[in-house]
């Protein structure tokens, strides 16, 4: 069986052809059926292959299969080459099992649309392209996966491109990332030309092994940052991700909360060997996911759209991976880029239900006391919002926790006192959407109280399954403190990102996860202040300092300040060179040749009498004159 | 015995003639009958160097010339019926359809 897990990404694909090609005339429920069906069959063989792997010996555990050499020229080739190695069978895993649980959700909330079969035919695609983008073994073949699932975002994220702002959304989305690209084809062609080869094990060891100067390894990293830096959503590329909630709400848990958005993290992993040979780059990296985990954070206190809180959230919680990944601890950042994945997914899935519930509402001012009328999704929800804030024993605790005390271990205090803040934003904001939607008074309307109604099993269902996983996740992944194998996560991901750390105190290590413990408990503490015990209170504090509340809630004027430096410059540059180089210079030399072949034409007609003599006298002399050239020159 | 600049001689005055006739007549036949004097001149020259250099060759081409002219004189006088089955009339004067 391990044999065929290069059929992984191959059958998501294969699904997604025949639904785009032949979903019209296939009915929805064997649309379903065979959606599904694709991606748990790429969960199943990746289960087997990691299955294989474990049974290796750890130095060398991965499998490789070459289908294709696709591009070779000289001494450089980048073929189609998938491989399996701890740090693959972690993303295949994590792709398609949340990606599975997102498809069946999603049978149960597109159930009414139009374009089924188009929905999840890009679904499908989707998966494709992620799964190339985690098993490439070659720079080249991962941009590939990189670009396919930026176009399945847009085409997803303007998936009802009826509606103007969701075609908006598509394409501010595209656009910026492709601003993110530049910097990541930059990085990858300066890296292909010094190191020769786009494999990563080579581009690693070139780095590490020191063949790379030291100032070469910055370069190249922090180009390949950008690109992270736009595909995941970090400061300054972040705008793109808040709109592209405007998409289905499956599909923001799947593309933008679980997988697409943490590719950016998974390549820093990916190229630990890069990233690990310049200090440099790995404090830029470190201190990005810092700030944006406090800035995104601070934003996601006053949303009152219930997807738009947690889209900062994912921005925010993003952030938390950089860290890991900047200050060396990839195996922490990989860690909470998976139970990130199943929490943050299940809370979509979880604001989806609710939105369904309510008919299409997303603001949670018009929310509140759901608890009673969603049995099952409030305590799925609860789980989820508990483990994202860090409360201990769950999932969140660990990862955020591991990443935090790596940070701190490695002598990065500001990053360290960043990331602790940012914990105490999270549970704070994370507690006020749970409070607001679930607790307190009900201020539905009239309808929406009248067609409320808990959503069906197949919704449900997917939720129960990921709130087991967000409430145990965490002990795959045990702090160092509790015993020297207890990190089963990190240890099985060791062969691939090399973790350094140095020894450590156990005396502080536990000092610190008391610390963000008490940070966590303090959010939530404060959020159940604000809006179960003086309900009145936010709406006194926000006119107390109205300057600091209109900023938040215009999100720092970031998007203003790109619209007025960026967009509207270029777009005013554009209509200056249209109406004065376009119009004039372009047109102006077209028609003028144009008019000029005209005014020739209508001068050179005048020789064409139409009269044979007069043709016959120009022959003659042409022979006269010929001949007495021939004659009397001599030639 | 006729010297063989003679023939040469007498080419280039049948040529001239037919340069002449050309461009003075006014109707299509009379012109062409000139185009086929000035041919037939141009064969004479030839056969005349052929004489003077006594060579073979250009009588071969004396041929030739003779079996495209054959050609050529039906075409050319199909267009002439054809132009006067039209016009009832071969003036070339009056026919300036082409003009600029």
């Amino acid at each position: 069986m391990a044999g065929f897990f290069w059929l992984i990404p191959l059958i998501p694909a294969l699904s997604s052809l025949v639904l785009v090609l032949f979903g019209s005339r296939i009915s929805r429920k064997a649309i379903s059926l065979q959606a599904c069906l694709a991606v748990l069959a790429s969960f199943i063989l990746s289960f087997t292959a990691l299955a294989h792997l474990v049974r290796m010996p750890p130095e060398s555990a991965r499998l490789t299969k070459t289908l294709l050499g696709w591009i070779s020229s000289g001494a450089f080739s980048a073929p189609v080459t998938f491989f399996f190695d701890p740090l693959t069978a972690v993303m295949c895993l994590v792709v398609s099992g949340v990606g599975f649980l997102i498809h069946v959700y999603s049978v149960g909330y597109m159930a009414e649309d139009r374009s089924y079969a188009r929905y999840f035919g890009l679904l499908n695609l989707f998966t494709f392209f992620m799964l190339v983008l985690v098993m490439a073994s070659n720079i080249v073949l991962m941009f590939v996966g990189w670009e396919g699932v930026g176009l399945c975002s847009y085409l997803l994220i303007g998936f009802w491109f009826e509606r103007p702002a969701a075609a908006k959304a598509g394409l501010k989305a595209f656009i910026v990332n492709r601003i993110g690209d530049a910097g990541f084809i930059l990085g990858m062609l300066f890296l292909i030309l010094k190191v020769g080869s786009p494999e990563f094990a080579k581009i690693n060891g070139a780095a590490a092994g020191g063949v790379l100067g030291p100032g070469l390894v910055t370069l190249a990293a922090v180009l390949l940052f950008v690109g992270a830096a736009g595909k995941s959503a970090q400061i300054p590329l972040y705008v793109w991700l808040p709109d592209a909630m405007e998409g289905p709400t499956p599909v923001s848990a799947l593309i933008h909360a679980a997988t697409m958005v943490t590719a950016g993290v998974y390549m820093v992993a990916r190229l630990n060997g890069l990233y690990s040979a310049s200090p440099a780059a790995g404090t830029i990296v470190a201190f990005i996911g810092a700030v944006t985990a406090v800035f995104a954070a601070s934003m996601a206190l006053v949303q009152t759209d219930i997807k738009k809180v947690l889209a900062y959230s994912t921005i925010s919680q993003i952030g938390y991976m950089f860290i890991g990944c900047g200050v060396g601890a990839y195996a922490a950042g990989i860690f909470h880029l998976t139970t990130h994945a199943f929490f943050k997914s299940l809370l979509f899935l979880g604001a989806g239900s609710v939105i369904h519930s309510l008919s299409g509402e997303q603001d949670i001012r018009k929310m509140g006391g759901l608890r009673k009328h969603l049995p099952r999704t409030f305590p799925a929800f609860l789980v989820a919002a508990l483990a994202i804030s860090g409360i201990p024993f769950l999932s969140g605790f660990f990862s955020k926790d591991a990443i935090l005390t790596s940070a701190f271990a490695g002598g990065h205090y500001a990053v360290w006192a960043l990331g602790l803040v940012g914990a105490g934003l999270t549970a704070f904001y994370m507690f006020r959407l749970v409070f607001l939607t679930f607790f307190g008074e009900s201020r539905l309307g009239e309808e929406a109280k009248r067609h409320l109604h808990e959503s069906p099993g197949i919704m449900t269902t997917p939720l129960i399954i990921l709130a087991v996983f967000s409430a145990l996740a965490g002990f795959i992944g045990l702090p160092a403190v509790v015993g020297e194998k207890a990190d089963l996560f990190g240890r099985f991901l060791e062969p691939v990102v090399r973790a350094a750390m140095a020894p450590f105190p156990a005396a502080v290590e536990w000092n610190l996860i008391l610390v963000s413990t008490a940070a966590a408990v303090g959010g939530l503490f404060i959020a159940y202040l604000f809006y179960i015990r003086y309900s009145l209170f936010p709406g006194r504090l926000a006119a107390r300092v109205p300057r600091i509340y209109r900023v938040l809630v215009g999100k720092y004027y970031v998007d203003e300040f790109y619209d007025a430096v960026i967009v509207r410059p270029a777009v005013r540059g554009s209509e200056f060179v249209y109406a004065h180089f376009d119009l004039k210079v372009i047109d102006g030399a077209l028609n003028g040749s144009a008019s000029a072949a005209n005014l020739a034409g209508l001068g050179f007609s005048r020789l064409q009498t139409g009269l044979i003599k007069d043709y016959a006298l120009a022959f003659l002399l042409g022979v006269v004159l010929f001949l007495g050239f021939i004659l009397f020159l001599k030639i | 015995m006729i010297p063989g600049s003679a023939f040469l001689v007498l080419a280039i005055v049948l040529f001239v003639l037919g340069v002449l006739a050309f461009f003075l007549k006014r109707d299509l036949l009379t012109q062409f009958m000139s185009v086929e004097v000035m041919l037939n001149a141009g064969n004479l020259a030839f056969l005349a160097l052929a004489k003077a250099s006594s060579k073979a060759e250009a009588q071969v081409i004396v041929f030739f010339i003779l079996t495209v002219a054959a050609a050529e004189a039906v075409v050319g006088m199909a267009i002439v019926l054809h132009f006067f089955k039209q016009r009832k009339c071969i003036r070339t004067e009056d026919v300036s359809g082409l003009k600029g």
